[in-house]
């Protein structure tokens, strides 16, 4: 499996997306410019220019249309795919964290950090059809969790919204009135910082990434623990393979330790997990450097790993994967 | 304001006078949490009785007897002959000195008390001044106050001490009887020890014994593995028994740094060092040696810190640990301690110098015993700039006289090897080159148990090799150097007896640019593991040298110990918190396969229990060894039993996760589809689900044409 390295940011990888089709590949990084490549050859299409900070994340509509930015320049921005075009450009008092699209495109959840002396705050805002008819007003801000939010997302039918961050507790709210429905458990939940949190291809259940080392799988529903996988670095980021019963975990040492040790020290690895059975399948190698950002393209036959290094390397796996046993 | 800074000044100033540290940084202390700092307190009653003995308050006042019974004229004449001796040790309080005198004649009563600022000063005038001729007839006896109690408590009658009915202990060495032949080891990990067995058929640990905060500073095996001592800021203890660990005895001995055991484990040496109390005088010492078994102090030994810092490499705070090195094997029947011109040995019959006196020995740096005979091998570096060389002696002990001796010319350092039954001793010798510029290595071998210990010199190849490692093999007749100036240095085998050349040593083999810096025998010889710590990051060779030849390679990135388990079966590598990251240990098997892993964070010490020797004769194991074989029958038998049990279990277990998780996935299947429609009206009339759309059009044709392998040099 010879990696496609797609050098096109300057800074460090921050998300990636792929659309629902699998084609194109949206990364973020501390860049200002989010970009655009294919996500079959690893050729750039684009950049999206305006942000004036470090971009954290990003979403793409279903219909590949429409793409949303978050950025710590405390804009999100909505841009046009294809042309690269602002359409929109939402203002908030503090850097943004995570964005996505809920179900049927028209709502958005978004999460800013706390800054100055605001707190951390989960927005829901109405995207219009017509961007001309778009409008800044949020239809619910949701208040409460200490520290930063790391990523909200859409439960079942937009009806939740599952967030989690630095306090370590993942949280479901009614998407509708903005209550706390409910609460990962203290015991079994993790002990520090969650960093990552990605939904299944079918939403029924979603895996964390920690600094406590770990990752760990969840009922969308009920926010059961259903699986641990314990890894022996800080996981940055997760991703779930679509086709199989895989995830993989990325992570490593602090970017400030890095330069301090070996290459090898850091264990900049993609680390596969079979999903059912906790048990390490292997590694993917790479990066110089903690890998940031993981993504599994929706045909579970390739995923990329974004890494602090600023790369983002694109991996089309070998026929020999589909048959892995243990 | 004036004032407060001179009373703060004064208290400096007696403080210092006093050795109290006051600099302690309260920030710096870290308790653990809870009320009782999370140590769970099962002996209280034992603390209380110490405390006791310090809350008398007369710690510090000592009786001074034997003094001359004067009249009333002469009182402040001896008042003042006293206050002069006293106050040489230390400060007596003020109105700290009391004669008392006889009411009716005004006579002195011929004791006095004296009372001093601190227990210590007390203890040091008791210990100069007991015995102290004032004149012919006025000897002192110098007592703590404290100790008078307990003089007065002894009955005046003898009474036949109880005879207590006898209860059997607890077989200490039950874990030699594990049905599994399995062995323990120890592992220090956070606040957390642990022991554990190696359950190497199943890739696993089993847990023995567990305690929080079991020790203040680190735990130690004894010799043959019946006691794990732990240390405390109270003394030392030692833990034991046939199914778990319970406190078999303690020590007690303040502020106790280091531990030794004898080899037979019959004696523990227990160490610790403390600020003097002039600031100038260096740190004072205190070696106090216990019987195992009965926790009584055999003999305690007090003085300054250069008192025991004479030789050696330096050591831990100056004093070269251990301080008392014993020998004479298994017996535990003599220890030494090198000093200034001379090495006294103790023996333990009576705990004092054998013939009363040290054996004289002018300019003698370093010593070393026989593993397992009364025999000393010591070096007296070179004298008058070459005139007198350099040299090497064997001693017998108790009788002192010397075996063999040896000069060695141009000399600028040496280390003794023994090989570990005492049949030889390698004495490796830095030796000026003739310009005086550099030095170049050999070695002096010592044939101990034949006849008048021949000596023979063994070079290197290249003689300018520097010896990073040496290594002899346990139980056998060859050793192991690593030589050579390369960053991949080079290692040889030597034999010192091979079937065609009985008498001389003769080299095996050398393996060129290996990158290793420390060798690790098998403690049952034949198997090495050729180990590149530190700069080579952990890189491990498992070698044979029956063979002379690499059974595997491996990393254990980062490895800072390597040590194998006492039946050289198994080999365990660990990374301890001197590293930040990778903490933890790995168990490979005596020929380089790794059986399984652990993690754990601030990972402190890992030690295997030490075995006790077999009691097998060398003939009885020479037997097993050729029908090896037939014994081997029976385990691999139940080797097989345990994998195919495993594998079993395996399946098992995981035909259960799979069964579990396709239950859930098709509750929330059901509920999913229930759903659809309220989702396609989310969407707008959208009506596809993901799923469906990507399962048909699965249609791909996949043709190898070309297989090629191409190396990328990236990776690296």
């Amino acid at each position: 499996m010879r990696p496609i390295l797609m050098k096109g940011h300057e800074r460090p990888l921050t998300f990636l997306k792929y659309n629902r089709d699998g084609d194109l590949l949206f990364s973020c990084a501390k860049d200002h410019t989010p970009t655009v490549w294919f996500a079959d050859n690893g050729e750039r299409l684009g950049t999206y220019r305006g942000h004036n900070g470090a971009v954290w994340t990003c979403d793409v509509s279903r219909d590949s249309m429409r793409l949303l930015t978050g950025s710590a320049d405390q804009t999100v921005k909505l841009w046009n795919v294809q042309t690269g075009t602002q359409l929109y450009t939402f203002t908030f008092g503090s850097p943004a964290r995570s964005v996505e699209f809920a179900i049927g495109d028209e709502l958005a959840v978004i999460t800013t950090d706390p800054f100055m002396e605001l707190t951390s705050a989960i927005h829901v805002k109405r995207i219009a059809k017509d961007p001309t008819e778009q409008i800044e007003e949020s239809m619910l801000v949701i208040k409460g969790p200490q520290g930063r939010i790391n990523r909200a997302v859409w439960g079942p039918l937009n009806r939740t919204i599952i967030s989690a961050g630095e306090d370590a507790v993942i949280r479901i709210w009614d998407s509708e009135t903005g209550k706390l429905l409910r609460e990962s458990d203290k015991e079994s939940g993790h002990k520090k910082t969650i960093t990552s949190l990605t939904k299944s291809a079918d939403g029924s259940h979603f895996l964390t990434g920690s600094l406590d080392k770990s990752a760990k799988l969840w009922d969308t529903r009920t926010l059961t623990l259903i699986k641990t996988y314990g890894t022996e670095r800080p996981v940055n980021a997760v991703a779930m393979s679509p086709l199989l019963d895989h995830v993989v975990l990325g992570g490593g040492q602090d970017a400030s330790a890095v330069t301090t040790t070996d290459h090898r020290a850091g264990k900049f690895e993609a680390k596969f997990y079979d999903k059912i059975l906790q048990e390490e399948i292997g590694g993917v190698k790479g990066h110089f450097g903690p890998i940031n950002a993981l993504a599994f393209n929706p045909d579970g036959k390739s995923f990329s790993s974004g890494g602090e290094d600023g790369y983002v390397r694109l991996h089309h796996f070998d026929p020999d994967y589909f048959n892995i046993k243990i | 304001m004036a004032a407060e800074v001179v009373l703060m000044n004064e208290v400096e100033s007696k403080a210092a006078q006093l050795g109290i540290d006051l600099s302690v940084d309260l920030n710096s202390i870290q308790l653990p949490p809870g009320e009782n700092f999370g140590i769970v307190s099962d002996d209280e009653d034992v603390y209380l009785d110490d405390q006791l003995e310090f809350d008398s308050g007369f710690g510090n006042v000592i009786v001074v007897d034997n003094l001359p019974v004067v009249p009333r004229e002469k009182f402040e004449k001896l008042e003042g002959v006293i206050r002069k001796i006293y106050s040489q040790i230390g400060v007596i309080k003020e109105d700290g000195l009391w004669m008392p005198t006889d009411p009716e004649t005004k006579k002195t009563l011929g004791y006095c008390f004296i009372e001093y600022n601190t227990p210590q000063e007390a203890e040091l005038a008791k210990e100069k001044t007991n015995g102290y001729k004032l004149d012919r007839s006025h000897i002192f006896a110098v007592n703590m106050f404290d100790d008078f109690d307990k003089y007065m408590r002894v009955p005046d009658e003898w009474a036949p001490p109880e005879i207590k009915p006898y209860t059997p202990g607890e077989n200490l060495q039950k874990w030699l009887t594990d049905e599994k032949a399995r062995d323990q080891f120890v592992i220090r990990a956070g606040t957390d020890t642990e022991v554990l067995w190696n359950d190497a058929r199943q890739s696993k640990t089993e847990l023995v014994y567990k305690r929080t905060y079991w020790t203040e500073s680190f735990v130690q095996w004894s010799p043959l593995g019946t006691y794990l001592a732990t240390v405390h800021r109270q003394g030392a203890a030692v833990w034991g028994g046939a199914t778990t660990f319970n406190r078999l005895m303690r020590y007690a001995h303040p502020q106790v740094k280091l531990i030794d055991f004898s080899p037979g484990e019959k004696f523990l040496v227990t160490y610790s060092s403390h600020e003097p109390s002039n600031p100038r005088d260096a740190n004072r010492v205190v070696i106090n040696i216990f019987d195992v078994r009965t926790g009584k102090v055999m003999r305690d030994f007090k003085g300054s810190a250069d008192e025991f810092s004479v030789g050696g490499a330096g050591g831990v705070a100056g004093v070269s640990w251990p301080v008392f090195r014993w020998g004479g094997g298994k017996a535990d029947k003599y220890f030494a301690k090198l000093g200034k011109n001379m090495i006294s040995v103790y023996e333990t019959d009576i705990f004092s110098l054998i013939d009363k006196k040290s054996l004289k020995v002018e300019n003698v740096v370093d010593f070393s015993w026989s593993p397992t005979d009364p025999i000393l091998a010591l070096f007296v570096p070179e004298l008058g700039g070459g005139n007198q060389p350099a040299r090497v002696s064997l001693v017998q002990i108790p009788s002192k006289a010397e075996l063999r001796q040896k000069n060695l010319f141009s000399v600028s350092d040496c280390k003794m090897y023994w090989q570990s039954n005492g049949d030889y001793l390698a004495v490796k010798a830095d030796r000026y080159t003739k310009t005086k510029k550099s030095t170049y290595t050999g070695f002096e071998l010592f044939r101990i148990k034949e006849r008048d210990i021949p000596i023979e010199v063994l070079e290197l190849d290249n003689k300018s090799d520097k010896i990073i490692a040496f290594a002899w093999e346990p139980k056998g007749h060859r050793f192991a150097v690593i030589h050579g100036d390369n960053p991949r240095p080079d290692i040889s085998f030597y034999s010192m007896r091979t079937a065609h050349n009985t008498g001389r040593v003769s080299k095996l083999s050398t393996l060129k640019g290996k990158q290793a810096n420390a060798l690790f025998w098998s403690p049952g010889g034949r198997f090495i593991v050729l180990a590149g710590l530190k700069g080579f990051n952990g890189q491990l060779e498992f070698f044979s040298v029956d063979e002379l030849e690499t059974m595997a390679t491996a990393e254990h990135f980062m490895a800072t110990e390597i040590e194998w388990d006492p039946t050289g079966r198994f080999v365990a590598t660990a990374v301890t918190s001197v590293h930040e990251m990778e903490n933890g240990f790995n168990i490979w098997s005596f020929n380089g396969k790794l059986l399984y892993r652990i993690l754990k964070d601030h990972f402190f010490q890992f030690l295997w229990r030490p075995r006790p020797p077999s009691f097998l004769t060398p003939e009885k194991e020479e037997e097993i060894a050729r029908n090896l074989k037939k014994y081997s029958k029976k385990y691999e038998a139940e080797d097989q039993d345990v994998s195919m049990l495993l594998s079993e279990q395996d399946r098992e277990k995981r035909r259960k996760l799979k069964e579990e998780w396709d239950k859930w996935v098709s509750e929330w299947k059901q509920t999913h589809e229930e759903e659809n429609l309220e989702r396609q009206k989310l969407r707008g009339g959208e009506a596809s689900d993901e799923e469906e759309e990507y399962e048909a059009k699965e249609v791909e044709v996949e043709e190898l044409l070309d297989v090629s392998e191409e190396v990328l040099p990236f990776e690296e």
